[in-house]
């Protein structure tokens, strides 16, 4: 990029400038932000955290909702596939989980969209299903993953899905379907109880009837559970297509381990909702060394939940170990990874980081948050 | 662990004492399960109507030229401080809503509107006075280092002035706080001056009192045009006002007559119980409407959070009950008492112990009518023949 001098210098007044009326508004609202009073009037306006207001829920099957959020100005947009972050008060608690976005990239309201179903105890999956009210103002982040179709999406395309996992192929789905131009050939291999607990069941048989779609459904409680190394069975061309994958981690695990045998793990996405937990051991007793709190943690719970529960302001991103939106020092004491058993140890001054929404107490430790 | 007057525990076995502390802890399991929506929504209420309220008080303000808008604003700042300084500040500080895990309302990330920072206040509050509640020489709430606040502490001259310092302190209590967080009495000795945490600190607080001052003294009366002296004088006044206001409350806390202290060497080995009976004997409440009890940020359940600490302020209602049912099956005295009651007991208690021991009762005494009659001769038969008990 290139700019005239003067132009520079213009730049800079204006922004000095700005920052000057930022710094005076600061001196009249100390010890707060003009933030916080702003807030009170406008939470969606351009500038604010990034919040949402619930516009409405619609029910998709007997356990599984679609909520539509109306983002706040500070929205970047999104990439369908990817996820986004929310925030939720649960009996006054706030609570942040992901879920895939379930819209298209620009739907015409504004709104964006998520789609979930409520899974048995599940704090905020059965919240969302069952209290929550349109007007809810929402905590929000902006969308992210890379499991996405990319900038030309591929001529033929298989989605492998299982319950819920649908949600991200479905956000694909709409995408192109409703894009101008050639739309690639698409199979959709999904998994569900039984007919009724197929999310989007309607439309996606209207698109299979338009032909715009090749769904085969798998009912697991009549059928059994899909065995992935058959699927040549029902889609001929499998090795053929570039692959999205989202289910339970059993279905997930054998694909991978399917296309690998094929040399072809390449063509294969795959998007995991939960860690897969292998190993637990004995837990121990947490400090957090900045907050100066301390509670006792079994083996399996990781810290991230530990420390929620104590009250420390934990930072966190998809709580499964990918985004590392939760990494923190561990100052002193051992940590176990959930998922491999990696027992990592740190003396005082190590500093080691450590993810806490996959790493549980393995005795004592600390934690400098 | 024993209260230096008359040990009102005598009649407790350790046994009793360690009951009374499980008794405490199925209280707090209690409100610590039963902890959900309706307190957010409280805290959040209290907010924002603490927020719109100062909102408008500024507003108002900004035409404080016309008495009735400096009178009205006034009276709101001093409200809106009051309130950001108590239910809201001190009470978030404490960590009672950090269950909440909103990162708005969270014991590490508030600042409030006073002059000592946060981080300060916490470790001085939290840390030091509700350990060593009423602990002499240990809990610096006690008096502020600067006064006598109990009969076995030396009498010196200089305590003659204590309550003239008091009232000066009520007055600019929010420097008084931050001195004191800062241990300046200590901390001014020559060798600790050049200490750099302590530099760092006064720093802090430099750079705090800068902010407050600024903004009170100088930008909003320069918003106000030609209201800025009165917009000044206001925003003075309510400073004012919210510290004798904060004052009082927390001199009613631990001060007035019947609350017990304790010697430093009665807490080494302090089990759970012996520490809650500590608090319970060591704390005074204000009673009253819930107006007050909102104003004063629920301290007006002195004892209740004394014992609890970090439970949300407007359940401490719903425990003091319980709590007081506990006191008298334990037959434990629960002082409590109207505000003014309070606030003249606590200010007779300094005047008090500004004298050396037994001098004021002994004024007193000589100040009773009956007894100004009998220097007067002749009329000696006018003596009751009661004995007079004074006030203790
Ligand atoms: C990238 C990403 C995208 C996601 N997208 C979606 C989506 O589109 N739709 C959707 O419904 N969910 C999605 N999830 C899962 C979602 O984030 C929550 O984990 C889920 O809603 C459960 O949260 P909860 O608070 O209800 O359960 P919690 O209260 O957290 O858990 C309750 C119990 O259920 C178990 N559990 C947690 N998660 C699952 C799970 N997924 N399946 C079975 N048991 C579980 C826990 O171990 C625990 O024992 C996604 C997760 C990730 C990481
Ligand atoms: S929260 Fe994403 S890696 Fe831990």
């Amino acid at each position: 990029m290139t700019t005239t001098v003067p132009a520079t210098k213009r730049k800079q007044r204006t922004l000095s400038l700005r920052d000057r009326a930022v710094r005076f508004a600061e001196m009249i609202t100390t010890p707060l932000l003009p933030a916080d009073y702003l807030d009170i009037i406008s939470p969606l306006r351009s500038g604010a955290d990034l919040r949402g207001r619930i516009e409405a829920i619609h029910p998709e099957t007997r356990d599984a909702v679609t909520v539509v959020i109306r983002p706040g100005r500070g929205w970047r947009g999104h990439t369908p596939g990817q996820y986004i972050r929310i925030g939720v008060d649960v009996d006054g608690v706030r609570q942040w989980r992901a879920y895939s976005m379930t819209s298209p990239g620009d739907r015409p309201d504004g709104c964006i969209t998520i789609t979930v179903k409520a899974i048995p105890d599940g704090t905020v999956s059965n919240f969302l299903v069952r209290r929550a009210r349109a007007g809810t103002v929402i905590q929000l982040d902006q969308a992210t993953g890379d499991f996405v179709l990319g900038e030309q999406p591929p001529a033929k395309v298989l989605f492998v899905t299982a319950g819920s996992g649908i949600t991200p192929a479905m956000g694909m789905l709409r995408e192109v379907v409703q894009a101008a131009g050639a739309v690639p050939d698409i199979v959709m291999v999904h998994s569900a109880p039984t007919p009724q607990d197929v999310i989007f069941a309607g439309e996606l048989r209207m698109l299979a009837r338009q032909g715009q779609l090749r769904l085969i459904e798998r009912y697991t409680d009549a059928e059994g559970l899909l065995d992935i190394a058959t699927i040549g069975d029902v889609v001929e061309d499998w090795a053929e297509r570039e692959v999205w994958a989202c289910g339970p981690t059993g279905l997930l695990d054998a694909a991978e381990a399917h296309w690998t045998e094929a040399g072809i793990a390449d063509r294969l996405h795959t998007e995991r909702f939960r860690p897969t937990v292998l190993v637990t051991g004995e837990g121990g007793s947490v400090t957090f060394s900045k907050t100066e709190t301390t509670t006792e943690a079994d083996g399996s719970t990781p810290l991230l939940d530990a420390g929620e529960a104590a009250g420390v302001l934990m930072p966190s991103g998809c709580r499964m170990g990918i985004c590392f939106g939760c990494v923190a020092p561990l100052r002193e004491g051992a940590v176990r990874d959930l998922r491999t058993g990696d027992v990592t140890t740190a003396v005082p001054g190590d500093g080691v980081l450590v993810q806490t929404c996959i790493s549980a107490a393995a005795g004592t430790c600390d934690i400098e948050l | 662990m024993t209260a230096t007057i008359n040990d009102p525990t005598a009649h407790l076995t350790t046994e009793d004492i360690e009951t009374l502390g499980r008794e405490l802890d199925a209280i707090r399991e209690q409100i610590v399960a039963s902890r959900g929506e309706r307190d957010a929504a409280y805290i959040r209420k209290v907010i924002d109507a603490q927020r719109k309220l100062e909102l408008a008080s500024r507003a108002v303000l900004l035409f404080s030229l016309f008495p009735p808008a400096w009178l009205v604003g006034t009276a709101g700042l001093s409200v809106a401080k009051i309130l950001e300084n108590m239910e809201i500040g001190h009470n978030i500080m404490h960590g009672q809503w950090d269950w909440m895990r909103d990162e708005k309302i969270h014991s590490t990330t508030w600042e409030w509107d006073l002059v000592s920072p946060s981080e300060q206040w916490k470790h001085s509050h939290n840390q030091l006075h509700h350990t060593y509640t009423n602990v002499i020489g240990k809990d610096n709430d006690l008096g502020y280092g600067i006064m006598r606040v109990d009969e076995n502490q030396k009498w010196y001259p200089l305590y003659l002035g204590q309550p003239l310092w008091n009232f000066v302190n009520a007055c600019f209590f929010e420097y008084g706080i931050a001195a004191y967080d800062l241990e300046l009495g200590k901390n001014l000795q020559k060798r600790r001056r050049q200490d750099p945490d302590f530099r760092a600190r006064a720093k802090r607080v430099g750079e705090k009192i800068r902010a407050q001052v600024t903004k009170d003294y100088v930008v909003h009366p320069l918003l106000s045009g030609p209201s800025a002296l009165t917009t000044l004088t206001a925003n003075f006044t309510a400073n004012v006002v919210r510290n004798l206001w904060t004052h009082s409350v927390i001199m009613c806390g631990h001060f007035p007559e019947g609350v017990a202290t304790f010697e430093r060497r009665s807490i080494v080995g302090e089990t759970r119980g012996q520490w809650y009976l500590r608090q319970m004997l060591g704390s005074a409440n204000i009673s009253g409407s819930p107006l007050l009890h909102l104003m004063t940020g629920n301290l007006s359940y002195q004892i209740e959070h004394h014992l609890f600490p970090d439970l949300p302020s407007n359940r401490y209602a719903e425990i003091a009950p319980k709590v007081q049912e506990l006191f008298e099956r334990y037959q434990l005295p629960y002082v409590s008492g109207p505000l003014p009651k309070q606030v003249a007991s606590a200010w007779k208690k300094i005047i008090k112990l500004s004298l050396p021991n037994g001098f004021f009762d002994k004024a007193s005494e000589a100040a009773k009518p009956a007894n100004l009659l009998k220097l007067i001769p002749g009329l000696a038969s006018a003596e009751p023949k009661q004995p007079v008990r004074t006030a203790a």
